[in-house]
């Protein structure tokens, strides 16, 4: 046998084995999509988007309190975390750039990215809920926008750095200020990349659930008022799955499907930005 | 050693002894360099790559200070004052010295923004005025008829050669007094060079230009003088035709003879 022919069988085997790992990974996802979609279809109806969560037993049972707590979580969570991550990676890309602090600020920021998120639930617990002496909204949103921060500082520094130093310069030599150079010719160039940072963001804290255990806690009563504990998609979903009761698992299933499609929907959207941005 | 010739026509800039010394760089990019530039002229800057034409084109609107750590010696004077003060005022400065970029800068945004942007600058929020100025800076630089029907569209769907006319546009839409072109056709087709070249001279009516480029053909077509330089030196400063015919400095003759380059 010569050496090209082994190093093509060498080669064949590699991708075979490649391939097969491939199909085994992607046959997963599906098997969890399909198993999702046929108990979470099926748990669906009407009176989850109408009835607040019941004891065991009540035909009048349903997920409007952990949906709208789950909205107001994430939602909050993005007015914290979506400001500071990009005027963050802003700093970086435009004022940091190579320095030391920069330097070390993307490091610190690359290990919180990978800091179990039920750390910082206990950090926010010992500094938000043991201060105010009660579970809030509050606290649940500050450790959601703490995960993600990380990341929307990390796309945003990444994608105005890809900002060619050229459009830069054209904006200052027609006597633009630093400022101005940044609003109008940076971060437009940079627009799709960053709305997709946001948007991953969005869909990592997302489904959490063990940053919000003890922060934001979790009961079956529908509340706005964001000094109160608040049920979320996330906890309730795992106080459901866990019990021993029927229904229960029904809307715990009703809960996994509707959660996993808002951040596949996320996802995909934010993928879609990015493509679209990339093509033109 | 160096022959610059002395300029008896109105200067829009007097450059006197002036060195420019890169961040951490040991020695300087440009030593002593002594050149008049003739206002509502073109000089064309011409020399091997890494002689410092580049680096004394963006002296001329302190491009240099977006950078920290860069050493300015000498002196530019320009409207009867060191535009090498640290207490020049930038904004101000780059007003009145335009620049336009070896690739074309089109921002991203539609093309009427991008002409209209450094009026927008100047506070000039008036619709009919915007509108007035940004016609006649398409029409200035020759790409009117093509964009009239899309102004609104966005600017880099443009061509090369549109998009850097559009920069064009965008520059003199501020009626600046001097304008630096780098290197301005070497991303361009021939067809699209000649257009800007065209361009650079009608222009000299109004403002004076400074056109850095590696083509000699380019500095003979369209400048009136033609700085030499090489490795950091101001070599020669004359008018065009004479240096190309009659050089004075024996380093000019081989450099256009094309004994070295
Ligand atoms: N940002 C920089 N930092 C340090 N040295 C530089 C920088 N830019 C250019 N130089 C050096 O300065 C010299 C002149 O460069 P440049 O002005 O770009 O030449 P040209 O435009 O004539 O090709 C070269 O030796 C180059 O290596
Ligand atoms: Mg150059």
């Amino acid at each position: 046998m010569t050496a090209t022919q082994k190093r093509i069988i060498i080669n064949r085997i590699a991708l075979g084995f490649s391939t097969l790992s491939a199909i085994i990974a992607l046959a997963f996802l599906f098997w969890i999509l399909g198993v999702l979609v046929m108990k979470g279809v099926d748990s669906l109806s009407w009176s989850i988007f109408m009835f607040e969560g019941s004891p065991p037993g009540y035909a009048e049972s349903g997920l409007k309190h952990a949906l709208v707590g789950q909205l107001i979580l994430v939602g909050l969570a993005t007015l914290i975390g979506v400001p500071l991550g990009i005027m963050a990676g802003t700093y970086l890309s435009e004022y940091g750039k190579n320095s030391k602090l920069a330097h070390t600020i993307r490091d610190i920021s690359d290990i919180m990215m990978s800091a179990p998120s039920i750390v910082i639930g206990a950090f926010v617990y010992a500094v938000v809920v043991m201060p105010m002496g009660h579970f809030s909204a509050w606290a649940g949103a500050i450790a959601l926008a703490i995960i993600m921060i990380p990341i929307i500082l990390r796309t945003t520094d990444d994608m105005l750095q890809l900002v060619p130093g050229t459009l830069r310069e054209a904006a200052f030599a027609l006597g633009a200020p630093k400022y101005k150079v940044i609003m109008d010719v940076v971060y437009r160039g940079a627009k799709a990349g960053i709305l997709t940072g946001v948007l991953l963001g969005i869909a990592r804290v997302g489904g959490e659930t063990a940053p919000l255990l003890f922060t934001s806690f979790n009961d079956n009563f529908f509340t706005t008022d964001l000094n109160e504990a608040m049920p979320s998609l996330t906890v309730t979903m795992f106080n459901y799955a866990i019990s021993p009761y029927d229904d229960w698992q029904q809307l715990g299933w009703a809960a996994a499907f509707i959660l996993s499609m808002f951040i596949l929907g996320l996802n995909i959207v934010g993928r879609l930005i990015l493509l679209a941005g990339k093509r033109k | 050693m160096a022959s610059i010739i002395d300029i008896k026509d109105e200067c829009s800039l007097h450059v006197r002894n002036f060195s420019f010394t890169y961040k951490g760089a040991t020695t300087p990019s440009l030593k002593k360099v002594t050149m008049p530039i003739a206002k509502h002229s073109v000089t064309a800057l011409i020399g091997p790559s890494g002689c410092g034409k580049t680096t004394l084109l963006r002296s001329f609107n302190r491009m240099h200070d977006l950078y920290p750590g860069n050493k300015y010696e000498g002196e530019i004077e320009f409207e009867g004052r060191n535009i090498l003060d640290p207490k020049e005022d930038l904004i101000h400065l780059r007003t009145k010295i335009g620049m336009i970029f070896q690739k074309p800068t089109a921002f991203p945004m539609s093309i009427f923004d991008n002409v209209a942007y450094g009026m927008r600058l100047q506070g000039i929020k008036n619709k009919t005025e915007l509108e007035g100025r940004v016609e006649k800076a398409l029409q200035d630089a020759a790409i009117w008829k093509e964009v009239k029907d899309r102004l609104k569209h966005d600017a880099n769907g443009l061509s090369g050669g549109q998009q850097q006319r559009l920069c064009i546009a965008r520059a003199i839409a501020v009626e600046p007094e001097v304008l630096l072109f780098d290197e301005p056709t070497s991303a361009l087709d021939p067809i699209s060079t000649q257009g800007i070249e065209k361009l650079v001279i009608e222009l000299k009516e109004r403002v004076s230009i400074i056109i850095v480029t590696h083509n000699m053909q380019q500095a003979a077509r369209v400048s009136d003088y033609t700085g030499f330089m090489y490795l950091g030196d101001l070599i020669e400063l004359g008018h065009t035709e004479e240096l190309f015919v009659t050089p004075k400095e024996k380093l000019t003759q081989e450099y256009i003879t094309g004994k070295f380059g």
